[in-house]
């Protein structure tokens, strides 16, 4: 930084780091040895040995997608039986859902983190954020297991009558590791609200955090509130496998209704779950690649907790069609209206942010563009599918699949990867190689519209899902499907390489590469163990960009 | 910046300056009594037709038995607002949970098969 | 830009330290920067775990409003086929349990450690009669083939008059509907036994703990927050015993 421009001036290259070096004692080196990592109380260890847990799996999932647009290449069910088809998908989303999506950002970034952005040497309950990690990987475990012995079929949604009835399959080995994995996330959502409540430092009102904090907040409170009726629903399952009970058997009186009333009530406050941390970090993102503080703090930081609130209130708008009364859908739909509006605030929010900031496109940006345009388009498609007689033609088609995926990876994933770049330096100490990490995205970005926009055509002219052979007609739109997740796939690979080769051969970041404000940007890259030195005291406003523009402008200053 | 001790308007360590309340040994004896008395009544109450009356008064004894559970058992009336709020949180994602279900239920085949 | 941020001493007082007594405890961690925000924490997480258990039980409790009313008659005869004399004993039973925790709680405050280690055991030995009671219950409905599954016979409901009951026969359909009210049954007293038992685990090892002394010099956190986690499993008892053995106890018409 050798200018002293009186205005405010933009960075369109980082900062000089030639000169920093890695810091002699941080939290990687502090403790050698595999059992000082597997026992570790500090936030951060277990933020790391997360972020290969889920790594590891997502490429598993991901293996899983690359065998269904194999399979669908062709109409024909020719690749493998329609039994085996049937595995695929269900494996691919219970991965990709509950060993990826839910744990992604809030577990990797939430568990590194919130303690140092609310000022706070560690979260509240260091031994439960271990177990949290254990529970994840025996949830995991037993998933491979599942699969090992032969795979479930029945969807990652566990339909009844279709799971506790017709189906030979490993079914109660999946419903176990998700009930597991299901606990791993209810504690880490429960350390998160009582450290958020009750350890921020000095000074640390609400209304100071950053907005990533608040994200994770309001996604931990459906964690805890929405994942045991998910819970109950899987032991019910298991019990009428089990025993026969008849729970959910209409010939003993049972409604399968009632299984998907109280599987819903969880999954569609994880869909929130799983996109409130994201769209924290892409808050982060966007005020820091644009040098300014977000528009509208208050209005992001209530839209999340208002997610979480209505959030609860929808979710029998996926069984529109599933025989719930005509009266109740329609208070499902207008509901369903209503949630999309905090999720529309954030975007407006966003993009006033963009309007007159000092926009820069460093790779965590890029990713951020790419999410509010296919985020936009996830959401806008999700109004369509609230809308009743719309869905009732919709449903169980293509177009339920793009929608999905556009929230989830247009969005989500887009979410996780612009927080991992954007974090990478802060958590190792490196960067990683800034070409290739923005080839990455644009690859990514082209990959994944090849890939969903041909399935939103292909749902609304008709295609069901979870379906292995199709009528010759949607042919054309599979191929370029299917090429277009050869695309992505390339595209997520190439992170993994460069970002492990960063480790070595990155370039030293130094404490703060992007010139960002919050706490943990102020501490040395990668962090001590206790994060700080000293306790903070907050006084200033988060995203104080004038601020920070106005200590460079006197440090420049007072060496002349 | 001073070193002295930092007076924190916004002390998350104890904002609401509570004092730890002990509940007294009197005050247990009270409630122990009340719930002992409550599940006689109900009982008695089953034994005696008083129509659609009858599951309501039930509930109601229960719901009254857990609140004096919560607020002494539990000390959840010398506790902060935080600990309240989180009790009444709870209690209304189960409502949210119940009545939602219902409002499917109720609208096809209440009570009809 | 090191030095950017304010900080102050890594001290144990905050605001007023004349308000509070500052005990450094052994048990004290060092990510927290007193005492009462470890204890007031360690309350708050018992409290949202707590919560959690509310909405798994939810579940089973909604199955049970649904049922009951779609299959009232069956219900009913399947209620009256409880026995309310050890249901209403289990209730007093837990009630009295629960009694002995909060004065254990209260012993542990005050720092009397005999008194403390006396309640535990009473709460541990209530908590296993109120067991006992439901093994004996379980059992007799093991013998009259009413637990649900390949052994449940509804022998009882389509033909009363053969078992010396009063009650009217129900129609075949409806009576396998008694299947769904014993599996809501032992679902919900199932689980709550498994919870109590749980319970009934952590006792010993807290009595043990508290013998040696480990809670009766100001650190009673964990006989707070065990004590909240076993109020809660009272309560769940409290509406199970309406709900389940008396839904329709007046003489039938």
């Amino acid at each position: 930084m050798s200018t002293s421009v009186p205005t405010l001036h933009t960075i369109v290259s980082l900062p000089d780091q030639s000169t920093a070096t890695l810091p002699k004692k941080h939290y990687i080196n502090n403790e050698h040895g595999l059992l000082s990592w597997l026992l570790t109380g500090d936030h951060k260890r277990i933020a790391m040995l997360y972020l290969i847990s889920i790594t590891f799996f997502f490429f598993i999932g991901g293996a899983f997608a690359g065998l269904i647009r194999l399979e669908l290449l062709t109409p024909q069910s020719d690749l493998v039986a329609a039994d085996t088809y049937n595995k695929f998908f269900t494996m691919h989303g219970i991965i990709m859902i509950f060993l990826f999506l839910v744990p992604s950002v809030p577990a990797t970034l939430g568990n590194f983190l919130i303690p140092i952005m609310l000022g706070a040497k560690d979260l509240a309950f260091p031994k439960i954020n271990l177990l949290s990690w254990y529970l994840y990987l025996i949830g995991g475990t037993l998933t491979l297991a599942a699969l090992v012995l032969g795979g479930v079929d029945t969807g990652w949604t566990f339909t009844t009558p279709l799971s506790t009835h017709y189906l030979n399959t490993h079914v109660l080995t999946a419903a176990t590791a998700i009930f597991i994995a299901g606990f791993s996330s209810i504690f880490t959502g429960l350390n998160f609200i009582v450290t958020i409540h009750r350890m921020r430092a000095p000074g640390m009102t609400w209304f100071r955090m950053p907005l990533f904090v608040w994200s994770n907040y309001a996604a931990s409170i459906l964690m805890v509130l929405g994942t045991p009726v998910l819970a109950i629903a899987i032991v019910l399952v298991a019990l009428e496998r089990l025993i026969g009970i008849g729970v959910f058997d209409p010939a003993k009186g049972g409604d399968p209704l009632l299984f998907q009333h109280l599987f819903w009530f969880y999954s569609h406050p994880a869909v929130y779950i799983m996109i409130l941390p994201g769209m924290g970090v892409i808050s982060e993102v966007i005020s820091t690649f644009s040098r300014k503080r977000v528009f509208g703090y208050t209005a992001v930081a209530f839209s999340s907790v208002a997610i979480a609130l209505f959030g609860f209130f929808v979710w029998a708008h996926h069984m529109f069609i599933m025989g719930v009364s005509n009266y109740s859908a329609l208070v499902f739909s207008l509901l369903t209206m209503l949630v999309a509006v905090p999720s529309a605030i954030k975007i407006f929010n966003w993009a006033f942010t963009l309007q007159k900031g000092s926009i820069t496109f460093e790779t965590p940006m890029l990713y951020a563009f790419g999410f509010m345009g296919l985020f936009t388009i996830g959401g806008l498609t999700g109004v369509f599918l609230g809308s009743l007689g719309m869905d009732i033609h919709l449903t169980e088609t293509y177009f339920i699949v793009a929608h999905f995926h556009f929230v989830m990876v247009g969005g989500m994933l887009m979410a996780f990867l612009a927080g991992i770049h954007f974090w990478w330096p802060k958590m190792t100490g490196r960067m990683y190689p800034e070409s290739l990490s923005k080839l990455a995205a644009v690859v990514t970005f082209i990959g994944f519209n090849l890939t969903f926009l041909p399935q939103f055509i292909l749902g609304y002219l008709g295609m069901p899902r979870r379906y292995a052979a199709y009528p010759p007609e949607y042919q054309v739109l599979n191929v370029l499907s299917t090429a277009g997740a050869t695309v992505l796939g390339v595209g997520y690979m190439l992170p993994l390489l460069y970002l492990g080769w960063s480790l070595k051969y990155g370039a030293i970041a130094g404490n703060n590469p992007w010139q960002a404000t919050g706490l943990e940007w102020q501490i040395q890259s990668p962090p001590l163990t206790e994060n700080f030195i000293e306790t903070p005291i907050v006084d200033y406003e988060a995203y104080d960009y004038e601020w920070l523009e106005k200590k460079q402008r006197e440090e420049v200053t007072t060496v002349g | 910046m001073a070193h002295e001790i930092y007076h924190d308007p916004s002390n998350v360590t104890n904002p609401e300056h509570a004092e730890h309340h002990i509940v007294s040994p009197l005050q247990y004896c009270m409630v122990f009594g009340t719930l002992l008395v409550g599940t006689a009544i109900t009982v008695i109450a089953a034994y005696i037709d008083l129509g659609w009356l009858n599951p309501v008064i039930a509930l109601a004894i229960a719901c009254i038995k857990a609140v004096i559970v919560i607020l002494f058992f539990m000390h959840v009336k010398y506790q902060s607002k935080l600990i309240k709020m989180t009790v009444g949180a709870g209690f209304f994602t189960f409502i949210v949970l119940i009545t939602m279900t219902l409002s499917d239920y109720i609208s096809r085949a209440w009570g009809m098969w | 830009m090191d030095n950017v941020i304010a900080t102050h001493p890594h001290t144990h007082e905050t605001a007023v330290p004349a308000e509070h007594e500052h005990v450094v405890l052994p048990q004290h961690r060092h990510h927290f920067e007193t005492e009462e925000q470890q204890r007031e924490a360690g309350s708050f997480g018992m409290w949202l775990f707590l919560l959690t258990e509310i909405m798994f039980f939810g579940g089973m409790f909604f199955a049970y409003l649904l049922y009951r009313n779609w299959y009232y008659p069956a219900f009913t005869v399947a209620s009256n086929q409880l026995n309310v004399p050890e249901g209403a004993a289990n209730t007093a039973i837990l009630i009295t349990s629960g009694f002995f925790m909060a004065l254990g709680v209260w012993a542990a405050e005050v720092r009397k450690k005999g008194l403390l280690v006396v309640m535990l055991i009473l709460t541990t030995v209530f908590g296993v009669a109120f067991l006992g009671v439901k093994a004996d219950e379980y059992h007799e409905k093991y013998e009259k083939h009413h637990i649900p599954g390949s052994s449940f016979s509804t022998a009882m409901f389509t033909n009363p008059a053969a078992y010396g009951l009063k009650e009217e026969p129900l129609a075949p359909d409806m009576a396998e509907h008694t299947q769904i009210f014993f599996f809501l049954y032992f679902a919900m007293t199932g689980m709550h036994a498994l919870h109590m038992i749980i319970g009934i685990v952590i006792l010993f090892w807290l009595t043990w703990r508290a013998h040696r002394g480990e809670f009766s010099a100001g650190y009673v956190a964990p006989i707070e927050n065990f004590g909240l986690y076993w109020h809660f499993v009272d309560i769940v008892w409290l509406f199970l015993f309406p709900l389940l053995y008396l839904i329709n106890r007046h003489p039938l018409k």
